[in-house]
């Protein structure tokens, strides 16, 4: 075996490739981003790998997100594929500080044999998760492929909104705090338990919601006071903050006591021997702010529904570039990033 | 809502620990000299203690070690090889989360999965058997462990499995492998922290023989973050003291005879035999197969296995530069290794310690034994 | 190796229980745990099976001994335990 037959990438293209975490970061940069004719626009481009684009329009920005949905099941407690599309490419754009959606488009590729009543509940929810959002499908796209060739359906949104000032995820600097905006790996148990069909009896349900509402009111507590923002969605609050802080050049240093965790989610994942700042959130946001703006935007988080269990739980610091670290209480360890599907660990 | 786990099952006091951790201090620098190396031997433990950091609350005089203690880690490349093969003949795996990508000696069971293979993850054995019930395919549970966890695989093929299912054991026994690492020339392990749930099985009292034989104290304990403290402190006082002696820290779980109906259940069903231990050696009855009186549900006699394919490759020349062997037997460290972090990564494991989550590779790879991360208490 | 996470048996069915894990409820089978399980006690589960009883009485026994492990530590050093308690600021000697 060669060095290079076991370079991240190798021949073939792995699930884990796809799981949020280094190894599609690797994927996009060494592959999908190669010879890419260089941006033509100023602003946030493919090499920054951030929530979305930004283009500078007149005096504003227009921001710019695409994502395409894949789902087992489709159906999962606490939401569905369609909720989860809209939801996806809406907060996607607000983690760029664009939080009203002036529109969204919409593919549906869907396997022939699925249910016409599954097909009509997936666009109930996507119309629901609209209304929610405040934002409309302005365009779609409908393709039907053979049985087997695709796994029931697969959904692509993109979705483009104005912004007078665009939020990154690479501004932290030493000092600055770190906010979650409620309680983490809801989404990623849930799934997970319904997936390989645990036997729990929990009130597990994915947190899948549209956040743009949430930042808006965040953003206009302190403008200037938040300074970076990512949704943790795969790979986790780990692997959210890992990026982050390795784009930033900061180290981050976290309070395990403050994580907001439920007690549902903390038990499920202690059962499965998985970390549950690896699971996946889907109605979350990670939110850099500077320290004198966290009260305001602490207050301003917690007086919003999707934002009532939202805390302070790290802090920025110049040690370590690119490391998280853990204050168990007990003493401090490293974060690291989920590599490959999370399993549950068990025997 | 946090009253039950209030009410004591999980000691998990940071200021106890604290002061557990300055007793432990005390006790390491009467002993006067470092290191002072003790080893567990559960992947357990390891992982409880990198979960808390506890490793940063360990006095620099201690030199916790990590044994053999993950059944996964020392699951041999046949053992895999075996499962890999049922899958291609058409065979239902179904097996524990990270049993999925054990590499064996040309492909892991989440190499055939990607293939096409039929593998599940259960969280439970109970669990496959449930679902076999409902198939009409052929099933075969690929069983990893300790006692623990053969016990559980004992009790449902006690409990009238369907017909279509059965074991393919890689069931491991631990206390044989203790002698060995006692018996190793380079060892300087001064004493065992036992795993407390195996221990809940087989009870305390197993460990006298090896006390009296080694002359090396042994404790057992729990999981909890102080369980782990005061089994360490307990272990390091009677190192002091030059008492080799057992000592159960874990009496809530652990008692001197153990769980009798288990191990009725255990060696009904299973009996010890000799088999390598990967990157170990051969163990003297450190593998669990299954008796003859359950060859029905014995994969091994159920299925020609075919490993002929398999005897055209040679092990990979990576896999020769691994310590994992050195690493369980407690004389090297990850950081020994040259392949660690740089070839050998969870992604792409070259060793055992690196693929299982409780492996010794994976978790200093994960959490950062190996560094200091500048607690300022 | 032995994840063992410990729960409260909510209900009893023959050789299966309902087991509370503080959020999360799952069946865990009762084939081979040595004494009589009833709602109320505690178990440890290992795989969905329970392998033992977790006496109430040991509960308090294990910090009991804890205690007991802190208090060795203490008596024998308590001259260390003074100056630390200085560095400490003060209440840090006094907690018991």
């Amino acid at each position: 075996m060669n060095a290079s037959s076991r370079s991240p990438v190798n021949g073939k293209i792995a699930l884990k490739h796809g799981a949020g975490g280094r190894a599609m970061r690797e994927l996009i940069r060494d592959v999908i981003l190669k010879g890419a004719a260089p941006a033509a626009f100023e602003g946030v481009g493919p090499d920054a790998m951030d929530d979305g684009a930004a283009l500078r329009v007149g005096d504003q920005w227009l921001v710019i997100t695409t994502d395409s949905y894949v789902i087992n099941p489709p159906f999962f407690p606490g939401g569905d594929i369609g909720r989860l599309a809209v939801c996806g490419t809406v907060n996607d754009l607000a983690m760029m500080g664009a939080t009203e959606p002036l529109a969204l488009t919409c593919a549906v590729i869907v396997e022939e044999g699925f249910a016409r009543a599954d097909l009509e509940r997936v666009r109930d929810s996507i119309h629901n998760a609209c209304r929610e959002a405040r934002a409309a499908i302005a365009t779609g796209d409908t393709k039907v492929m053979g049985n087997g060739e695709l796994d029931g359906i697969v959904l692509n949104t993109a979705g483009v909104a104005f912004t007078r000032r665009v939020v990154t995820d690479r501004a932290l600097t030493p000092g600055d705090r770190i906010i979650v905006t409620g309680t983490i790996g809801d989404h990623g148990l849930a799934v997970m338990a319904h997936r390989h069909e645990l036997g729990f009896d929990a009130q597990l349900r994915s947190d899948v919601a549209p956040l743009n509402a949430l930042v808006a009111a965040a953003l206009d507590a302190a403008p200037d006071g938040i300074v970076a923002m990512k949704d943790p969605t795969r790979g986790g609050l780990a692997s959210a903050l890992h990026e982050m802080a390795e784009k930033s050049g900061v180290g981050v240093v976290l309070d395990e006591a403050k994580i907001p965790i439920s007690d549902e989610v903390r038990a499920a994942s202690e059962l499965l021997g998985i970390d549950p700042l690896h699971a996946a959130n889907e109605g979350k946001a990670v939110i850099g702010v500077r320290a004198q703006a966290v009260d305001a935007v602490l207050a301003e988080l917690r007086a919003h529904p999707l934002g009532r269990d939202a805390e302070v739980i790290g802090a920025c610091v110049a040690e370590r570039p690119g490391f998280v670290i853990l204050d168990t209480g007990f003493g401090r360890r490293l974060v690291t990033e989920p590599e490959g599907e999370l399993l549950p660990r068990i025997c | 809502m946090s009253e039950p786990r209030a009410a004591g099952l999980r000691f998990q006091d940071p200021k106890t620990a604290r002061r557990m951790a300055d007793a432990l201090a005390r006790a390491v620098g009467e002993i006067g000299r470092a290191p002072v190396s003790v080893m567990h031997v559960c992947g357990s433990h390891e992982q409880a203690i990198a979960k808390y950091g506890l490793r940063a609350a360990f006095p620099l005089g201690l030199n916790v070690i990590m044994g053999p203690g993950c059944p996964v880690c020392v699951t041999d490349l046949p053992e895999v090889d075996e499962a890999v093969a049922l899958a291609g003949q058409g065979v239902r795996i179904f097996t524990y989360g990270d049993m999925l990508r054990v590499p064996g000696t040309v492909k892991s069971l989440a190499d055939v999965q990607a293939e096409g293979a039929k593998i599940d993850v259960v969280y439970s054995i109970g669990q496959a058997a449930q679902l076999a019930r409902k198939s009409a395919e052929e099933c075969v549970f690929f069983a990893s462990g300790f006692e623990t966890t053969a016990v559980a695989t004992a009790a449902v093929l006690l409990a009238n499995p369907p017909a279509n299912f059965s074991v393919l054991s890689a069931h491991k026994y631990i206390p044989p492998v203790m002698e060995i690492v006692a018996e190793m020339p380079d060892t300087r392990v001064e004493g065992f922290l036992a795993a407390g749930h195996a221990a809940t099985i087989t009870g305390w009292g197993i460990f006298e023989r090896f006390v009296e034989r080694h002359r090396i104290p042994v404790v057992v304990a729990g999981f909890e973050p102080l369980d782990i403290m005061a089994g360490l402190l307990t272990l390091v006082e009677l190192i002091r003291d030059g008492r080799a002696e057992v000592i159960n820290a874990y009496p809530r779980c652990v008692t001197r005879e153990g769980n009798l109906r288990a191990q009725q259940v255990l060696w009904k069903v299973f009996k010890p035999t000799g088999g390598r231990w990967r990157g170990i050696a051969h163990v003297p009855n450190g593998n669990l197969r299954l008796r003859d009186e359950f060859a029905a549900f014995d994969a091994r006699r159920r299925f020609t296995i075919d490993l002929t394919k398999l005897w055209d490759y040679a092990p990979p020349s990576l896999a020769q530069s691994c310590v994992c062997g050195d690493i369980m037997g407690g004389i090297a460290s990850p950081t020994d290794c040259p392949l660690f972090g740089r070839e050998c990564v969870p992604d792409n494991p070259v060793g055992a310690c690196m693929v299982s989550t409780e492996g010794t590779c994976r978790i200093w790879h994960q959490y950062g034994g190996h560094l200091n991360l500048g607690e300022e208490r | 190796m032995c994840l063992g996470v410990p729960g409260k048996v909510i209900s009893v069915d023959g050789a299966l229980a309902t087991v509370d894990f503080w959020g999360v409820r799952r069946e865990v089978r009762l084939d081979i745990v040595d004494e009589p399980v009833e709602p109320g006690d505690y178990i440890m589960n290992h795989v969905g099976f329970a392998i033992r009883r977790i006496p109430p009485d040991q509960i308090g026994e294990t910090l009991a001994l804890y205690d007991e492990l802190l208090r060795a530590m203490s008596e024998d050093d308590l001259m260390a335990a003074d100056v630390r308690g200085e560095i400490n600021a003060t209440g840090e000697k006094k907690r018991v």
